[in-house]
């Protein structure tokens, strides 16, 4: 299976990769708009900052083929600033416009509790998810950050609540995300992981 | 649904190999890191940390070696530091496998420190760490591995270093680290109720009930101890069960 992590000069690779690793799979890096051509699937990790996200990605010349990948058919994953940088603009870099897969924003969690929200929560399930298949409904997965998608409208496939409802998983098509680190979140995560593996796995036997 | 409370193994390392002391003196080795890290994931440790408390110039490549080993072990949350000084160092460390970064000495010195490290890698990824010692009715943050004090006072000092950019704080009580007599709850407390970030208590960590206190009365979000789960005094599944049983949210793993 031929599976491209993008590249952009932040997120945290290697631990994305270890977790794939002890799946039993192989990744590359990806990082230029040449090397998303021809793969299963793409994984766009992230930690730091929207804008600084989106500049990456743009100086790259990443978000055209990001997009592309996304409208026709790669099963791609986004992580964390991954699932924040699928939507249209963020709160937290107003000018930089997002990959806009979804038309939805990202907002900054409201002050009604302790920010950055950091640790382990739960889920609340919204819809049939095919990332959480096999996923036990009390599960706690890993969350760090302080701006969340309150809304993805049908995409929104569960949520989680700290300060506000928000979006925690988000599918639709070909297209998922998680607010969380899949591959931070110990055996749970490594499920989650597998369960894109699989939607990759039809693709390549397409 | 709620947050739960992390409980969070400790590595003091002098670079390479795991030590430990009583209030931050008498250090005698305690093991391979990546060996007990990699114990800690499989029994259900919510984040580690790995601390290199030697923090000397000549060690920081033998320290990053540790880092990855300790980080190719780990499907959980990983921080490290000791001697972070800039966004060069703090960047390194993120590299070698840490998802979070702790600064201490050298962010009292130079406060902006935690604004540079906050916008390069976002808050999310800046523990502010605070050794502090009690003197009179407050308590006075000490600088380099607790053998320097700086007439700071602790709650302020985290106050200022959460507007600064911290997204963490790591207050340990140099008063309890090592004696095995519960968490300073006041001093957590304290600090809790000054900032809006995450708080982790350190130093005196116990029987499960010194937990239970530290989450109960010091309002702390994590507890983080070193030998009593090094030394297998504490086992962390029977921890969780204990909290869990006692209302606290925890991350109870199978």
């Amino acid at each position: 299976m031929n599976i491209a992590l993008v590249e952009y000069g932040a997120g945290n690779l290697p631990s994305v990769e270890r977790a794939l690793s002890r799946l039993g799979v192989q990744s590359r890096r990806a990082s230029a708009p040449e090397a998303l051509a021809g793969c299963d699937a793409l994984i766009l990790p992230g930690v730091g900052h929207f804008g600084a996200l989106m500049r990456s990605l743009s100086e790259r010349s990443l978000v055209k083929p990001l997009r592309e990948a996304a409208t026709q058919g790669t099963p791609l994953l986004g992580i964390c600033l991954g699932l924040q940088a699928m939507f249209a603009t963020s709160d937290e870099a107003p000018g930089d416009a997002g990959l806009a897969l979804f038309p939805q924003k990202v907002s900054a969690l409201p002050p009604a509790g302790r920010l950055p929200h950091m640790g382990w929560n739960q889920l609340r399930r919204a819809r049939p998810s095919r990332l959480l298949e096999g996923v036990p409904e009390d599960a706690y997965f890993y969350f760090a950050h302080s701006y969340a998608a309150l809304d993805a409208g049908e995409a929104g496939v569960a949520y989680c609540d700290h300060c506000a409802p928000f979006v925690a998983v988000l599918e639709e098509k070909n297209v998922f995300a998680t607010q969380f680190h899949p591959e931070k979140s110990g055996p749970v995560g490594a499920q989650i992981l597998a369960n894109f593996l699989r939607q990759a796995e039809k693709k390549g036997r397409g | 649904m709620s947050l739960a409370h992390r409980i969070i193994p400790c590595l003091d390392t002098d670079g390479e190999r795991v030590v430990k002391g009583v209030n931050f003196v008498n250090l005698r080795d305690a093991g391979d890191p990546a060996a007990l890290a990699a114990r800690y994931n499989i029994e259900g440790a919510d984040e580690l940390v790995v601390l290199d408390i030697a923090a000397s110039r000549d060690h920081r490549p033998t320290f990053l070696a540790t880092i990855r080993r300790v980080a190719a072990e780990l499907a959980i949350p990983l921080t490290a530091g000791g001697g972070v000084a800039n966004v060069d160092e703090g960047r390194a460390i993120l590299r070698a496998g840490a998802d979070k970064l702790t600064v201490n000495t050298a962010a009292i010195r130079n406060p902006k420190l935690l604004t540079e490290l906050a916008a390069e890698f976002g808050s999310q990824a800046v523990v502010l760490a605070i050794d502090a010692k009690r003197v009179g009715d407050r308590w006075e943050a000490f600088v380099r591995g607790g053998s320097v004090p700086t007439g700071i006072d602790a709650v302020a000092w985290a106050r200022q270093g959460v507007d600064c950019g911290a997204g963490e704080i790591l207050i340990t009580s140099m008063d309890k680290d090592g004696t095995r007599s519960g968490f300073d709850c006041p001093l957590t407390a304290a600090i809790s109720a000054a900032v809006s970030v995450p708080v982790i208590a350190s130093g005196g960590a116990d029987t499960p009930a010194t937990f239970l206190e530290v989450f109960r009365d010091g309002r702390a979000d994590a507890a983080l101890a070193a030998s009593i789960f090094h030394d297998s005094i504490q086992g962390l599944g029977e921890l969780k069960h204990y909290l869990s049983e006692q209302n606290i949210a925890v991350r109870e793993t199978a």
